[in-house]
């Protein structure tokens, strides 16, 4: 409860740090230096919009541009065409004016110079209408005579009819009169009329006779038409004229005048209509002589048209007193250019676009850099967080440490009393379960070291098998409570002492066994260790199989959906089932039979399965599975808790160990975890002087005894028989018990070949349970009949769980007192054979406590000395090593030391106090060791065949156990250390490395349990 | 009986008064262990090495101390370590806190706090050896009355 408290205390301390780095963080983002996009975030949209307006007025020049391009080709295109007409225009009107001055010309000639006149009337008449195709704009043409008041009557009468006036009067007396004489036909309603009474034409006349060029009234109506028009008048002179003539001379010499109506307006409506273009442009023609008051003569003033652009053309008809231009414009307005609006439209998009993309681009740059301050921050934090985590870590489990080593030395004190076997096994469990408790919090501190990279794996020599027994008793509890199979099998080839870090190795095993014990509801955990190149061996050689004719005839598989596996649930990987198994197990005998060793080579590479058939690991989380404080899903920490940091130390771990790790899982199939890591073998010398007990205190009392195993799967039976033969049992198996019964019984004859009884019969519980009780009983019947036995073997049950009643059942059908309950271990084995009296016996309740036993097996009768110089020390040591029965001398100093070790002398062991005043316990260490080698060189050279090894024990007696003073020890020849005061557990490990234990004194004469 | 019972379990209470007012540890307990028929005075022989030691050791730093010039921090140390040495040994845990003090003093070289501790020495080891001759006065007793002595841990 307290502990619980304090983790939620550790947890509100943790928050409350939480939140202050957050602020602090928050405060150090505002200060930080900010670039050139983040100080102007502001400023983009209005960017953006500046762009936009930039663009649009862009576009719009663009626009215009094209447009006003548009307007000067338009504006040439119009004068182009509006100078082309009027110069048509003009060519048509001189060509008609050049013809109707022939035609003055033809009239001079014969009318005047010839006499009598070659023309009249009918002539006149008759040549312009066949020549007035020549003159297409002229309506028609007249020839007027002058006659002078004076020959009116002469004329008149000569004519036949009298001078009118344009109103068709007799006209009033003038000075002279001009009276059509010839007229063409289309005009011949005008004959006998006097162009000079109209005002118009008399001007024209006027003006003809003393210029002697073609002149033009002004526009007016024509007569007989509604067109506009204009009158030509040509002066026709009787007699030929001096060549700079005077206007007095031409109006004297003026015989009448030649006059000729331009449709002006049907004349122009021609010619456009010959031209391209006509209908797009308007066309006028203005007469200018009057420039204040322009006269249209042809088009319409008031016509709608193009007023925006015009071009005027000049026109020159020849008569240099009027003046006429042409004015040309579109009927259509400019139309707006498709072009141009596409262009600029275009323009304007594309500059949008531009626009977007930057101002995204802006964005975006602001958005990274803030994500990236927010990482970073984040990223403080996280460190922050981290730095708490090993904090709370460290402050944590050293709460956990304290209560678990007043648990822990509470526990020792237990097993100081008097213990049945069983209460003594349950505290033992109680105690080891309680220093991997203390271990497994070391371990989780041990996370925080593999990942600064500042682990390092020892490498001393220990005893796999122990170790993974005393995991399995960790976890025996608890698979027993699930009803799971839990068990180890170690290959034969795997050497028994191997060099490399017991601790982490045990760590590793614990995870992996704890995880499939944890997510495993039924079924079973098989752990199985064998050599690498062993493997493969068995791989390579999978064709053959090699079993025993018994186990191997003899597989029952009593369903359907049975596996050969322990439990006969499915696995997740095929290949650590019987089928691998049996490999490995018949290659052993293979080579055991062929006494091949294949320990030559210095490094062991072990291979370690842990198979389980438990939930799996969902396909989606695999392959985060080593990643630290990763599970499956939230879930798995709600049901089945854990902190995932296992796996990912255990990863760490093998790789130190130059191994990998991997799995192979089925949802709801269950996981094979495998590793593999690399151990040193330990040399043959080496273990000789070690003292195997600190490995594995297996009893020795059962060597050669002989049991049989029946158990129907074989994997189990496997398991069953490498417990029982590292008790030095020999073993066979029987798949059933009626081939046991068949192996043994046939014929009565018990001792039939070389088939031994066995002194102790196996039974797995499955197979009592399942009905065969009733055979075992016929065959003890059998037995008990036939009379042969020299003993009974005890029959033993092996069982995972049993209840009272199946107990009291079994111990009906013969079976022992006791039920091996799994998970298997060697030792647990031991104890219970011993309990139903196989093997020695044992005297419950005068057992001494384990390390004293031991000690005074190991110490009795040695001759130590005792080196210190502090006199209390020195009679305290005395006094514990003497109490375990050694021989104990002392000194007082390193000089009264050396001068005792003077070769040859008879201690067998010697603990030195380090400081000492003159020569401390290195030096004088040295200095034994000097004398030591000294002593051996010369012993070797006079060929002693190397008997005379010296090599006393020293060992360190020292209050302080830092790693370094011990790295001291060592180097100065020192073989190990004491911490002072001495405490019996560190005594005797420090001691039993170098003394064997002497039977003969075991604790007082006392047997020892184990 | 009924003496031997009363002297015992006064013999008890004052044995865990003194573990728990920390005049004796663990270590004293391992001590009394040892002591078994073949050796039965072990226990009294060592403590009395102890107090001899102590006494002498003492005397030595307080000498060591008295006149400042000429004062070898070194050698008062030695002093110190020597009697932590023996008090751990012999489980005296009051007498080792006050020497571990002391040795830090001593490497500081403060001489006010190591006649301090010194002060400090002396008087734990006085109340130790009193309460500890109190302790072996009540086990003759027991021994006189014919009873046993009670072995009990902490």
């Amino acid at each position: 409860m307290f502990m619980f408290m304090g983790l939620k205390m550790q947890q509100s301390h943790h928050h409350y740090h939480h939140s202050v780095t957050v602020r602090v963080n928050e405060q150090m983002g505002t200060k930080r230096g900010n670039t050139f996009i983040q100080s102007y975030r502001a400023w983009i949209p209005k960017l953006l919009v500046l762009w936009i307006m930039c663009t649009v007025s862009l576009s719009m020049f663009v626009y215009q541009l094209i447009d006003a391009n548009n307007k000067v080709w338009r504006k040439e295109v119009l004068v182009s065409m509006c100078d082309e007409r009027a110069r048509m225009l003009q060519d048509q009107f001189s060509v008609s004016v050049n013809h109707v001055h022939a035609l003055a010309i033809l009239v001079s000639t014969f009318h005047y110079y010839k006499d009598p006149s070659a023309i009249d009337q009918e002539t006149f008449a008759e040549y312009t209408a066949r020549t007035a195709f020549e003159r297409p704009l002229l309506n028609g043409v007249a020839y007027a005579q002058r006659v002078f008041d004076s020959e009116r009557e002469k004329f008149e009468r000569q004519h036949g009819w009298t001078i009118k006036t344009m109103e068709r009067e007799p006209s009033p007396i003038r000075d002279e009169y001009a009276p059509v004489i010839f007229s063409q036909e289309t005009v011949s309603y005008i004959e006998s009329l006097d162009m000079m009474s109209g005002e118009e034409d008399r001007e024209n006349i006027l003006r003809a006779r003393a210029t002697g060029k073609a002149v033009l009234t002004s526009p007016f109506k024509l007569l007989g038409s509604h067109h506009l028009g204009v009158v030509l008048t040509f002066p026709v002179y009787k007699s030929k004229l001096p060549l700079f003539p005077t206007v007095e001379e031409r109006i004297e010499a003026t015989a009448g005048y030649l006059g000729g109506a331009f449709d002006v307006e049907s004349l122009v409506e021609n010619l456009l209509g010959q031209l391209a273009g006509n209908q797009e442009i308007l066309v006028n023609v203005y007469d200018v002589t009057n420039s204040s008051d322009p006269l249209i003569m042809y088009g319409h003033q008031n016509q709608d048209g193009d007023r925006s652009l015009l071009h005027e053309s000049k026109l020159d008809f020849g008569d240099p007193f009027r003046k006429h231009q042409m004015i040309c414009r579109y009927y259509q307005k400019a139309p707006t250019s498709s072009t141009a609006l596409t262009t600029a439209f275009l323009f304007f998009v594309i500059g949008l676009l531009l626009g977007y993309i930057l101002y995204s681009a802006g964005n975006r740059i602001v958005k990274v850099e803030d994500d990236f301050h927010e990482m970073q921050e984040l990223k403080v934090r996280a460190e922050a967080a981290d730095v708490a985590k090993s904090r709370f870590l460290a402050t944590v489990s050293h709460e956990i440490r304290t209560p678990m080593n007043g648990i822990l030395g509470m526990l020792g004190l237990l097993l100081g009393t008097h213990l049945s076997s069983t209460q003594r096994d349950y505290t033992q469990t109680a105690q080891a379960c309680g220093k991997a408790l203390i271990a497994l919090i070391n371990e989780v501190l041990d996370r925080a070291k593999i990942e600064a990279g500042k682990l390092e794996l020892e490498a001393v020599p220990f005893n796999l098998r122990s170790i993974l027994d005393d995991v399995l008793s960790l976890f025996s509890e608890k698979s027993r409570h699930k009803g799971l199979e839990l068990a180890v099998f170690v290959s034969d080839k795997v050497p028994d002492i191997v060099r490399g870090d017991p601790g982490r190795f045990r760590q590793i095993i614990t995870n992996l066994v704890g995880n499939s014990v944890k997510f495993t509801e039924q079924g079973h955990v098989f752990v199985k260790v064998h050599l690498v190149e062993h493997t493969k061996a068995a791989e390579d050689s999978k064709a053959e199989t090699f079993l025993d004719g018994g186990s191997d005839e003899g597989v029952l598989i009593s369903g359907a959906h049975q596996f050969k596996t322990l439990s006969g649930c499915e696995a997740a990987e095929e290949r650590n089932s019987w089928d691998s198994l049996k490999h490995i197990i018949a290659d052993e005998r293979l080579r055991y039979d062929a006494s091949i060793s294949l320990e030559a080579s210095e490094n062991a590479t072990l291979m370690v399965c842990v198979e389980d058939t438990g939930i799996g690991i969902p396909l989606s989380a695999q392959d985060r599975v080593f990643m630290p404080f990763m599970q499956a899903d939230s879930s798995t920490s709600r049901n089945y808790g854990g902190t995932g940091i296992g796996l990912s130390i255990s990863k760490c771990l093998v790789e130190l160990m130059g191994g990998q790790i991997n799995f192979v899982s089925r949802p709801q199939v269950g996981s094979t975890f495998s590793f593999t890591a690399n151990f040193g073998r330990c040399k043959e010398n080496e273990f000789n002087d070690l003292n195997k007990t600190t490995f594995e205190d297996l009893p020795s009392d059962f060597q050669g005894l002989k049991a049989l195993v029946v158990d129907g799967k074989p994997v189990r039976s496997a398991v069953t028989r490498y417990h029982l033969k590292r008790l030095g049992i020999l073993v066979e198996v029987a798949s059933s018990i009626k081939n046991a019964a068949a192996i043994y019984g046939q014929n009565g004859s018990l001792t039939t070949g070389n088939k031994i009884l066995p002194d102790i019969i196996l039974v797995e519980k499955d197979l009592w349970i399942s009905g065969e009780d009733v055979g075992l009983s016929v065959w003890r019947l059998y037995w008990n009949q036939n009379g042969h036995m020299f003993k009974l073997p005890k029959l033993i049950l092996v069982a995972t769980n049993i209840s009272d009643a199946e107990f009291n059942k079994a111990k009906a059908a013969g079976f022992a007192d006791t039920v091996i309950m799994k998970p298997l271990r060697a030792s647990m084995v031991a104890a219970c054979l011993q309990q139903v009296g196989i093997g020695k016996k044992m005297q419950p309740g005068k057992d001494m406590p384990n390390g004293s036993c031991l000690l005074n097996s190991v110490l009795f009768g040695k001759k130590i000395l005792v080196i210190d110089d502090n006199r209390v020390n020195r009679r305290v040591a005395a006094g514990a090593l003497k109490k375990f029965g050694a021989d104990v001398e002392c000194a007082e100093s390193g000089k009264a030391a050396l001068v005792l070790l003077q070769l040859p002398h008879n201690y067998d062991a010697c603990f030195m106090d380090i400081q000492m005043p003159e020569m401390d316990g290195f030096e004088a260490t040295r200095r034994i060791r000097l004398m030591e080698s000294k002593a051996n060189e010369r012993v070797n050279d006079e060929g002693n065949g190397g008997n005379g090894q010296w090599h006393l024990p020293i060992l360190a007696m020292t209050a302080d156990v830092i790693h370094a003073t011990y790295d001291e020890c060592l180097k100065s020849g020192m073989d190990g250390y004491v911490s002072k005061p001495f405490k019996e557990e560190n005594l005797y490990q420090a001691v039993a490395k170098f003394f064997t234990a002497n039977p003969s004194h075991t604790c007082n004469k006392e047997t020892c349990l184990i | 009986m009924d003496a031997v019972s009363q002297l015992q379990s006064h013999f008890i209470s004052y044995t865990s008064n003194l573990y728990g007012e920390g005049f004796v540890d663990d270590q004293f307990y391992q001590l009394q262990k040892l002591q078994d028929g073949s050796n039965p005075d072990f226990v009294i022989e060592v403590v009395s090495l102890f107090f001899e030691d102590s006494e002498k050791l003492i005397n030595n730093m307080a000498r060591a101390l008295e006149s400042q010039a000429t004062l070898d921090y070194k050698q008062v140390g030695d002093h110190v370590h020597q009697l932590k040495g023996s008090s751990s040994s012999i489980g005296a845990s009051r007498v080792k806190d006050v020497c571990n003090g002391f040795k830090t003093h001593c490497e500081a070289q403060n001489h006010e706090m190591c006649l301090r501790c010194l002060q400090r020495l002396k008087y734990e080891c006085n109340l130790l050896k009193m309460k500890l001759q109190t302790l072996f006065k009540l086990q003759q007793q027991i021994l006189a009355a014919g009873g046993s002595v009670p072995l009990l841990d902490k």
